[in-house]
């Protein structure tokens, strides 16, 4: 089932006189393929698991519209969309078990899908055995770990066959451990079910590993949206580029002159054709090259070993930040002596933005913004 | 965890406090069963110098005692019949409460009233609106002067009045009255709990429960009930305690002879038949009625606790 957002928007009235509006979600347009796994991602407050909830349907938008497949759902309540809802905190009902919490929505089937008894068992069992809890049935939600009532949440949720599944920050309340297991365990569910997924996350990381498609929201605007490599790669402004990566992208002051990216002193990249004018320069971590001849000069502060990589830390006066980190090969190590490191850029790992607006500026030789890929 | 040489402070801290509730809690407690398996015992008689053979004569007596019996029934029944209609009175309110915004807050304090009211003077309120007439009614002076507000509702709508806590009342008016009182003075106290309770269940589960497509009533029995047990428990529970020990309500209403004035103490309780026992010097029965009256309460708690304990856990 593709779902369809179409000019999505939520406000939030203000509570007290004279405050302004909140505007948490603004435009929202976006269609998610049928059975592709899509994380919406941003910092916190910036619409994402309003969004969800939108698509929910237990919250109703401002305006625009919402489709799943040809239907319009705007409208209709959670319970007639078809949706399965896994919360942040899982909301297992604490009073029944695991059986009985996974049987809870089946037995609220009217009409048609009514199922017997024996259906509902059936049914329960066979979602327990593709989460892995079929022997955790009898339990109580208390008595389970963290892990194993996501799991639940889970089943819960993919009882009555929804047409979408609907993840609210799935693994936040995971351990580091059990979050990477996790994260594996809903990319293997989506993919066994073939349902259409949309989770919602504040870890870059968590939404680059598994989803099909990243939508980056920030301050209920979308960003970018498109396949996480791909919007990795081609950042379509300055917060995109700076939000995915860990470590983050380094960030300096720098201009276009006659057709060079300058830092400083320093021309670190071919810029013709463009227009001279102040901008950011953004250089992510592993597209420094150590070169005595290079064009970037910093002064050398740290050699960290991380056993394949080194990481590079210097200083640099146009840097935004205290540090300039790079990662280095492990061979390419003996190229550090004295007090100033020189670089080279990778020219596909540098990104300029106009110094006002933030949008990204490419490069000659770049590939263009990647914007939504049909799935 | 204080350290062991330090414990003898802690033991003067509270020794103050000990020492009250060794006089005035222990001690009487010690006592009462004392009193109550001394044969005959009567307090004046002891301070004479008369010595009491042990025997338990005062809970064969209480047992026998036509009275005792009567208000047994009477203690029961408002007991049973109160608790579980103010449990889910309080319990509708306190979800109608929950579920509104606007006037929340004023109508709460308006559940609330009867709680910081006067238990007796609710009960004159009470007995004036129940009333039905002037004076000697039932007699052959009879003068009709006025019917009280319950009454003149019945009468509005072509019902005949009830003689509901008059001379010449029956039992079942009487009940129906001290029913009403209270269950309606039991009200405030429960909502409190409740309401408390509903709100402090997440409203993740209500919303997980509409994407699950409850209905309803479902929500209401299969989510609010079960997560609001606890609080349910503690309510019936301290309910049950409270309506064993009924008393101030009846004479609230129906003034120190706790019944209508044709049939004085016909709507007295285990605690009013206490204090009769205490009026007329026989501590020693009264200790025995105490005694009868805590064994009650136990089992009916202990009762309540198995049950709620099977029920309410997560």
């Amino acid at each position: 089932m593709k779902v369809v957002l179409q000019n999505l928007t939520k406000i939030f009235p203000n509570r007290k006189k004279g405050g302004e509006d909140v505007v948490a979600v603004n435009d929202f347009t976006f269609e998610i393929p049928d059975g592709k796994l899509v994380g919406l991602l941003g910092p916190s407050g910036c619409g994402k698991s309003t969004s969800l909830y939108m698509i929910c349907g237990l919250q109703k938008p401002t305006s625009g519209k919402i489709f799943f497949g040809d239907i319009d759902v705007t409208a209709l309540e959670p319970e007639s969309r078809g949706v399965g809802l896994v919360f942040q905190n899982y909301a297992l009902y604490p009073h029944m078990t695991v059986k009985q919490n996974i049987l809870y929505p089946l037995q609220n089937l009217k009409g048609s899908d009514k199922m017997t008894k024996e259906q509902m068992l059936e049914r329960a069992v066979e979602v327990a055995k593709i989460v892995q809890i079929d022997e955790l049935l009898e339990r109580k939600p208390h008595e389970l770990s963290g892990g194993q009532q996501q799991r639940v949440a889970i089943a819960r949720a993919l009882a009555k066959m929804p047409r979408v599944l609907l993840l609210d920050e799935p693994l936040s309340n995971l351990d580091a451990r059990l979050r990477l297991q996790t994260r594996e365990e809903i990319r293997r569910i989506q993919r066994k079910t073939g349902i259409t997924t949309v989770f919602v996350t504040h870890d870059q990381e968590e939404a680059m590993s598994i989803s099909d498609m990243i939508v980056v929201m920030k301050k209920g605007v979308v960003q970018q949206i498109g396949a996480p490599q791909a919007v990795y790669d081609s950042p379509a402004n300055l917060f995109v580029a700076k939000f995915l990566g860990t470590p983050p992208v380094n960030v300096f002051e720098g201009e276009v002159k006659s057709g060079k990216v300058w830092i400083g002193e320093d021309a670190v990249a071919d810029a013709s054709g463009i227009a001279d004018r102040r901008v950011w320069v953004g250089i992510r971590p592993e597209g420094f090259i150590l070169d005595p001849d290079g064009p970037l000069h910093c002064d050398l502060k740290a050699v960290e070993v991380m056993g394949r990589d080194v990481s590079v830390v210097s200083g640099n006066a146009n840097c935004t930040a205290e540090m300039v980190r790079s990662i280095i090969d492990a061979d390419q190590r003996k190229h550090i002596s004295g007090d100033v490191v020189r670089f080279a850029v990778k020219p596909n790992k540098i990104f300029i933005f106009d110094r006002e607006s933030e949008e990204r500026i490419v490069l000659p030789g770049q590939e263009k913004i990647a914007e939504a890929i049909e799935g | 965890m204080v350290e062991s040489k330090q414990q003898w402070k802690a033991w003067v801290y509270l020794l103050p406090c000990l020492v009250l509730l060794a006089i005035f809690t222990v001690w009487p407690i010690i006592n009462t069963v004392r009193m109550a398996f001394l044969e005959n015992y009567n307090g004046l008689k002891e301070a004479g110098g008369e010595t009491f053979r042990f025997g338990i004569s005062n809970f064969t007596k209480v047992l026998e005692y036509k009275r005792f019996l009567q208000c047994l029934k009477t203690t029961m029944l408002l007991c049973v019949i109160t608790v579980p209609v103010s449990t889910f009175l309080a319990l509708l309110i306190s979800v109608a409460l929950n579920s509104i915004k606007v006037l929340q807050k004023p109508l709460q304090t308006i559940f609330f009233l009867p709680y910081v009211t006067n238990a007796i003077a609710i009960g004159m309120v009470f007995a004036a609106m129940f009333n039905i007439v002037g004076s000697f009614y039932g007699t052959e002076n009879e003068i009709v002067v006025t019917a009280g507000i319950v009454n003149n509702v019945i009468e509005f709508f072509g019902g005949t009045r009830v003689n509901w806590i008059n001379y010449g009342s029956t039992y079942l008016a009487n009940m129906t009255v001290m029913v009403i009182y209270i269950v309606w003075n039991a009200l405030p106290f429960k909502i409190l709990i409740l309401l408390s309770g509903l709100q402090s269940i997440n409203k993740q589960y209500y919303d997980a429960a509409k994407v699950d497509g409850s209905s309803k009533g479902r929500i209401f029995w299969r989510i609010t009930v079960p997560l609001l047990g606890p609080m349910l428990a503690y309510v019936i529970i301290t309910g049950f305690i409270g309506g064993f020990k009924e008393y101030t309500s009846i004479v609230g209403i129906f003034g120190a002879s706790m019944g209508p004035a044709h049939d004085a103490k016909r709507l007295n309780t285990m605690v009013g038949f206490i204090y009769d026992a205490l009026a007329s010097n026989q501590q020693g029965r009264a200790s025995a009625a105490a005694i009868i009256l805590f064994g009650i309460i136990l089992v009916v708690t202990l009762i309540n606790l198995r049950v709620s304990n099977r029920k309410v856990h997560y």
